[in-house]
């Protein structure tokens, strides 16, 4: 079982699913404390769907490439960024600090090897943490209300 | 297996494969492509079409793979995720297939800061692993958002890799990741530092990726000293040792003649690409070569000749052994 399946964080993600003004009211408040507490420890570019721990600590969202998948083959022989040859390449700093930091759970060490996902564009520019609650980050959106109306008289129907 | 293209056909024959490069002109020029693709055609299975490489303005990768196909070549197009998002990257694809492009490469593409075009708005939509699973899912008669294709295309599809960029430990690990995302071919960077591609095979050969993709070695020729000594000291992700640099400058020095002392550097640069392919063949898990003579197409009849590497297996004829069908008893 995931972690946002658990019985209270479910609960937690229907009813901000099912009230918007109350999620839009986090989603305003959560915004800002999380985009300047991250943005000043680890250069985040609120991309709503926070790798950090997968990555070392490290936002892969400041590559120039937006890979979210490892490195790409122009990293300099001294591990520096194709693009501008003055930074580090965001990834070789990742790949280091993912397997050489201390006190990361193993599980977040073995993230670095996993595949994710493309970039869900929509989530840009809103608060991780919400998303993360409101399970967007992980695919996870309410039904539209139009579908959710034409879905319902159906099972109605049938009994 | 079904074969999904001729170039398929080859890799599951068992033949030794041999990839090159051609580069659409930067013009509206169809002449150009044609030319370089009948300097290609009898000496490689098939050819990267190369979508505008480095970030200069080219005609478009499928436009001149096209052009191949109707000259009975078989074209590899090049797709990165720089310039579209994954509407235009699947609708290209969709597009791609009807005109007879069965091989798709998955890159991410060069920045371009590095391009001709540096004001222009970098997209990077999706990242190459995740070019590879939408254009397998495509395969499999699925779009990205989930929804079905009808007919859906069947491309063979490669990826690159590049064993010369750090961090070195996480190269083959993101070999796997590719071959898990569903790569059926992997092209690497250019070689020219042998012992550090045959450490890299070796982590590549433990973790059994050899067995799920066809691997091919990236070589190619270098022009000039000159040329090998930018690539050596500028272009990122490329490792040139000393010595290949020496080679280059040492072959045209005393020859006052300044044409016979092109012609002595360019001849060292075929024997080093001709002796780099042939220490590739006996590395294993190797499945054949590729061969990048970016703007220099006319050397590769040669090079494949002196590599020992002709002639070249005609798809036609070869007979692949028929599937084993379990029957239901």
């Amino acid at each position: 079982m995931k972690w946002y399946e658990w019985g209270p964080v479910a609960w937690t993600r229907e009813y901000l699913n099912t009230h918007p003004r109350v999620e839009n009211f986090f989603q305003v408040t959560t915004f800002p404390l999380e985009a300047v507490a991250k943005k000043l420890l680890f250069g985040c570019q609120t991309c709503g769907q926070c790798l950090l721990h997968e990555n070392g600590m490290t936002c892969p969202m400041r590559c120039p490439k937006t890979l979210r998948n490892g490195p790409c083959g122009g990293v300099r022989l001294n591990g520096h960024c194709e693009v501008y040859p003055e930074r580090w390449c965001v990834w070789y700093k990742a790949y280091h600090r993912s397997q050489t930091m201390p006190l990361l759970p193993k599980s977040w060490r073995q993230d670095m090897f996993h595949h994710h996902p493309v970039v869900d564009w929509r989530l840009v520019g809103t608060a991780s943490l919400l998303n993360e609650l409101t399970g967007r980050a992980h695919g996870i959106w309410p039904k539209e209300p139009g579908a959710e109306k034409k879905a319902a008289p159906a099972p109605a129907a049938k009994k | 297996m079904e074969p999904r293209s001729n170039l398929h056909k080859i890799c599951l024959s068992g033949a030794f494969v041999v990839t090159s490069e051609l580069g659409p002109p930067k013009s509206a020029e169809a002449a150009v492509v044609h030319k370089k693709s009948a300097y290609l055609k009898s000496v490689s299975d098939a050819a990267n079409i190369t979508d505008n490489q480095t970030a200069i303005v080219r005609m478009s990768s499928i436009a001149a793979a096209t052009l191949c196909v109707h000259d009975g070549f078989e074209p590899v197009i090049q797709v990165t995720c720089r310039d579209r998002n994954r509407i235009a990257i699947q609708s290209d694809l969709l597009g791609a297939w009807t005109l007879g492009i069965r091989n798709v490469l998955c890159l991410s593409g060069d920045h371009m800061r590095g391009g001709n075009h540096p004001q222009s708005k970098p997209v990077y939509d999706v990242d190459s692993m995740n070019l590879i699973a939408i254009t397998r899912g495509m395969d499999a008669g699925k779009f990205q958002n989930g929804e079905e294709i009808k007919p859906a295309p069947n491309f063979f599809v490669g990826a690159v890799e590049n064993p010369f960029a750090p961090p070195y430990e996480f190269r083959p690990y993101r070999l796997k990741k590719k071959a898990e995302a569903g790569a059926q071919f992997i092209q690497t960077q250019m070689i020219f530092n042998v012992p550090r591609f045959k450490e890299f095979m070796k982590q590549v050969v433990d973790l059994g990726l050899h067995e799920k993709m066809y691997i091919l070695a990236g070589v190619g020729p270098i022009k000039t000293a000159g040329a090998a000594k930018y690539m050596r000291d500028q272009v990122a992700g490329m490792d040139v040792p000393d010595d290949i640099v020496k080679r280059m400058e040492g072959a045209g020095k005393g020859i006052e003649d300044k044409k016979a002392k092109t012609e002595a550097t360019r001849e060292e640069g075929i024997k080093i690409c001709v002796e780099m392919i042939q220490q590739m063949r006996e590395v294993p898990g190797i499945a054949g070569v590729h061969i990048m003579s970016i703007e220099w197409e006319e050397v590769v009849p040669q090079i494949v000749q002196r590599a020992g590497l002709m002639p070249r297996p005609n798809p036609a004829e070869i007979k692949l052994p028929e599937p084993q069908v379990a029957v239901a008893a």
